[in-house]
C-alpha cells in the first residue's frame, strides 16, 4: 500500500559558469555528504574543459566589471548581500550540515559572510584613495598612480570554510574590479553552489563569477598553466602542491597569492592583503596647464 | 518576310545558351524544362539530415587526428575581411596573417586564402604574390546582388583585373526563388566567362533559400552553370553556413561528380568560430562527399574569427597548457 509520505526531491547541482547553470562538459556528479556520512546532494564535478570555459566567460566579462565605476560596483555587491540575506536559512542549513556546525555557530558564521560582503562591498569606490596617490616629483607636471584590476583570477576556495571562506576569498577578487573563477570546496560545495543562484539574481553580470565544484588539485595546475589567467588565489590547494601550482604559474607571469600554511580563523579582521592582492598600479603623467 | 513577333526572329542574334555538361545537356532548353529537371531532384528530409548531422557531430576526433584536423582546417580558411571600414592597412595586415597564422611556429600552415572586396584584391594580390595564397575577391554586387548583369560584370572583371585568383559571386536571390531559374543561370554563365582563368565560387545565400529541397536545387543549378565551388552564404545574413544545409551541398557535389566526372567544391561560410565546428565540419565532408574532397583545391571554410581559435587550440596542443587570446592577433 502506498503511503502519504512525500518523496524527497533529490538535487543535483550544475555548475555556474557564464552567468548560466550548465552541467559538467565531463558528464560527471558526485555525491555531496554532511559531516557525518549522510547523503545531501549530488554536485557536478567540474573537468578542466570546464575551467577553460569558465575562463572564456571571465575574460568575456572583464571588461564590463571592470570598466564600470566603483560606485556601481558596490551597488551591484550590496545587492549581492541582500540576495544572500534572502537566502539566510538556506545558507544556515548548508553550512551546519556540511562543516558539522549546531545552528547558532551556523548563524553566526553566515551573518559573518553576509557582513564581509557588505564590508568588501564598501571599498570598491575607497580603494583608488586608499592605495592610489598623488605623487610629489619635481617637473612641471602631476604625477597619479591608481590601483587597477589584475584581470582574470583563478581562485582555489578553502576546504573547510565553506561560505565565510568562499566570501572572504571571492568578494575581495570581485571589489576591485577583477573576473574570478572559483573551485569550490570539494567536499563541502553546496554554499557555493546557493552562492552561485545568489549571483544568478542579483545583478552581477554573466561571467564576471564562475563557481565550478570539484577537485582543487585536479583544475589547480590547468588554471596555474593557462595563459589567460593573470592571477592565482591557492588557498584551497592541497598542501603538498601548492609549490607545484606556483611553479607552473610561473610560466605565464602570473601573480600568485602563496596560501596560509594551515587555514586561517576567517572570522578575523581581514584587512586589505587580499584586495591589493590583485591589483595593479598604474602612474600617469600629466602635464600641468598654463 | 518574317514577322516581327515571331520568336526565332527575336533570338536569331542572341548566342545560343551555353549547354550543361552531359547527361544534363538538355534541360537547360527551356524555362519548364529547367524548372521540371529541379524540382524533379528528390526532396530532402529535413529531419534526416539533421539527426545525421547531430550523430557525425558526436565523433570524437582526439591526439594526433586533431592535430591533423587543426592543421587541415588552417589549411582550408578563406581568410576574410568584408568590411565597409575595410582599408589597405588592414588587408596588408591580413595577409601576412595569412603567410604566417602563428608567428610563434614556423610549422604551422599558412592559409588557402584571402578573401577581400573587389577594388582591395589588387593590394592582397601584392602582399600575396609568391606565396601560393590564392586572392579570392566577392563581385556582383556583394552582398545582395542587387545590381544589373553589366555591372555585376563589371565588377567581376574589375576584380580579376585587379588580381583576383578566385571570384565570389552571389546569385539572383529574388529570381531563384521566384522560380526564375534560368535568369538565374545565365548569369552564373555569364560570369564565369568575365572571370576568364579565375575560379568561380558561387554564393547560395542559403540562409535565405528557406529549405533544403531549395538548396539542393541552387546547388545543382550553380554546378550546371559551370561554378567551380558552392558556398554557402555571404555571412550578412543569418543564419549563415549551418551543418544540414553542408550536408546537402556536399551530397550534390558528390552526386554531381557521379553523374557528369566533373569535381565541384564546397566552402561553408559565416557563423564557423570554433575548432569544434571546423572539425564537424571536416567529419562531414569525408563522411558524405569522401577523402576527395578534404583538401583546400576542394573544401574551404571562409571565416574571420575561426583562425585564432584554430590557432589557440594548436598552441594548446602543442605546449601542454591553455593559451589565451593575447597570444593571436587581433584581426
Amino acid at each position: 500500500m502506498i503511503g502519504n509520505e512525500r518523496l524527497a526531491v533529490r538535487k543535483t547541482y550544475k555548475l555556474y559558469l557564464g552567468g548560466a547553470f550548465p552541467r559538467s562538459e565531463s558528464g560527471r556528479t558526485y555525491e555531496v555528504t554532511d559531516s557525518k556520512g549522510a547523503f545531501l546532494a549530488n554536485a557536478a564535478w567540474a573537468s578542466r574543459k570546464d575551467a577553460r570555459d569558465a575562463v572564456v566567460a571571465a575574460r568575456g566579462a572583464f571588461a564590463k566589471w571592470s570598466g564600470a565605476t566603483a560606485y556601481n560596483r558596490g551597488q551591484v555587491l550590496y545587492r549581492v548581500a541582500e540576495v544572500m540575506e534572502g537566502r539566510h536559512v538556506q545558507f544556515c542549513e548548508e553550512v551546519a550540515a556540511g562543516e558539522g556546525l549546531s545552528q547558532s555557530k551556523a548563524r553566526a558564521a553566515v551573518d559573518a559572510a553576509i557582513d564581509r560582503w557588505v564590508w568588501y562591498a564598501g571599498w570598491t569606490d575607497k580603494l583608488a584613495a586608499v592605495l592610489g596617490s598623488a605623487n610629489p616629483v619635481a617637473g612641471p607636471y602631476f604625477d597619479f598612480s591608481l590601483p587597477e584590476p589584475t584581470g582574470v583570477v583563478a581562485v582555489l576556495a578553502p576546504q573547510r570554510s565553506s561560505l565565510l571562506g568562499l566570501v572572504s576569498v571571492l568578494a575581495p577578487v570581485l571589489a576591485s574590479g577583477n573576473t574570478a573563477v572559483v573551485v569550490t570546496s570539494k567536499e563541502r560545495p553546496l554554499p557555493a553552489v546557493t552562492l552561485g543562484e545568489v549571483l544568478a539574481t542579483s545583478d552581477v553580470p554573466g561571467g564576471v563569477v564562475n563557481l565550478l565544484t570539484g577537485d582543487a588539485g585536479e583544475l589547480g595546475p590547468w588554471l596555474a598553466e593557462h595563459d589567460d589567467v593573470d592571477a592565482i588565489d591557492l588557498t584551497g590547494a592541497p598542501p603538498a602542491r601548492a609549490m607545484e601550482f606556483e611553479r607552473e604559474a610561473a610560466g605565464s607571469i602570473k601573480r600568485v597569492l602563496r596560501p596560509p600554511a594551515t587555514e586561517p580563523d576567517w572570522s578575523a579582521d581581514p584587512g586589505l592583503t587580499r584586495m591589493r592582492a590583485f591589483l595593479e598600479t598604474k602612474t600617469v603623467w600629466h602635464p600641468k596647464g598654463f | 518576310m518574317t514577322h516581327v513577333l515571331d520568336p526565332d526572329a527575336l533570338t536569331a542574334d542572341t548566342p545560343p545558351r551555353r549547354e550543361p555538361p552531359s547527361p544534363y545537356a538538355d534541360v537547360t532548353r527551356s524555362e519548364s524544362a529547367f524548372r521540371a529537371f529541379l524540382h524533379g531532384l528528390p526532396g530532402v528530409d529535413q529531419v534526416g539530415a539533421s539527426s545525421r548531422v547531430a550523430m557525425l557531430g558526436t565523433r570524437s576526433i582526439k591526439t594526433t587526428s586533431k592535430a591533423w584536423a587543426i592543421d587541415t582546417a588552417i589549411s582550408m580558411v578563406d581568410l576574410t575581411t568584408l568590411e565597409g571600414a575595410d582599408t589597405p592597412g588592414k588587408v596588408r595586415s591580413l595577409a601576412a596573417k595569412a603567410r604566417r597564422p602563428d608567428p610563434s611556429d614556423p610549422g604551422c600552415p599558412p592559409v588557402a586564402a584571402v578573401c577581400v572586396y573587389g577594388d582591395l584584391a589588387g593590394i592582397a594580390k601584392e602582399a600575396l604574390t609568391g606565396t601560393g595564397i590564392n586572392v579570392a575577391a566577392v563581385a556582383t554586387a556583394f552582398p545582395s546582388g542587387r545590381a544589373s548583369l553589366a555591372v555585376k560584370l563589371a565588377d567581376v572583371r574589375e576584380a580579376v583585373a585587379n588580381g583576383a585568383d578566385e571570384i565570389d559571386m552571389v546569385i539572383d536571390r529574388g529570381a531563384f526563388l521566384s522560380g526564375r531559374y534560368l535568369d538565374v543561370y545565365d548569369e552564373i554563365v555569364a560570369v564565369k566567362e568575365a572571370c576568364g582563368d579565375a575560379h568561380l565560387k558561387v554564393i547560395l545565400e542559403t540562409g535565405e533559400l528557406v529549405t533544403l529541397d531549395a538548396v539542393r536545387r541552387a546547388s545543382w543549378l550553380a554546378m550546371l552553370a559551370g561554378g567551380d565551388f558552392i558556398k554557402t552564404s555571404t555571412g550578412k545574413v543569418s543564419p549563415a553556413a549551418t551543418l544540414p544545409v553542408c550536408l546537402v551541398m556536399l551530397e550534390a557535389v558528390r552526386d554531381f561528380r557521379a553523374a557528369t566526372g566533373r569535381q565541384v567544391g564546397v566552402k561553408p561560410a559565416g557563423g564557423i568560430r570554433t575548432t569544434k565546428d571546423a572539425i564537424k565540419h571536416l567529419v562531414l565532408v569525408n563522411e558524405t562527399a569522401g577523402p576527395d574532397w578534404l583538401t583546400p583545391d576542394w573544401f574551404r571554410l571562409g571565416a574571420s574569427s575561426l583562425l585564432n581559435d584554430l590557432l589557440l587550440q594548436r598552441q594548446k596542443l602543442r605546449t601542454g597548457h591553455y593559451s589565451g587570446p593575447d597570444h593571436v592577433s587581433v584581426d
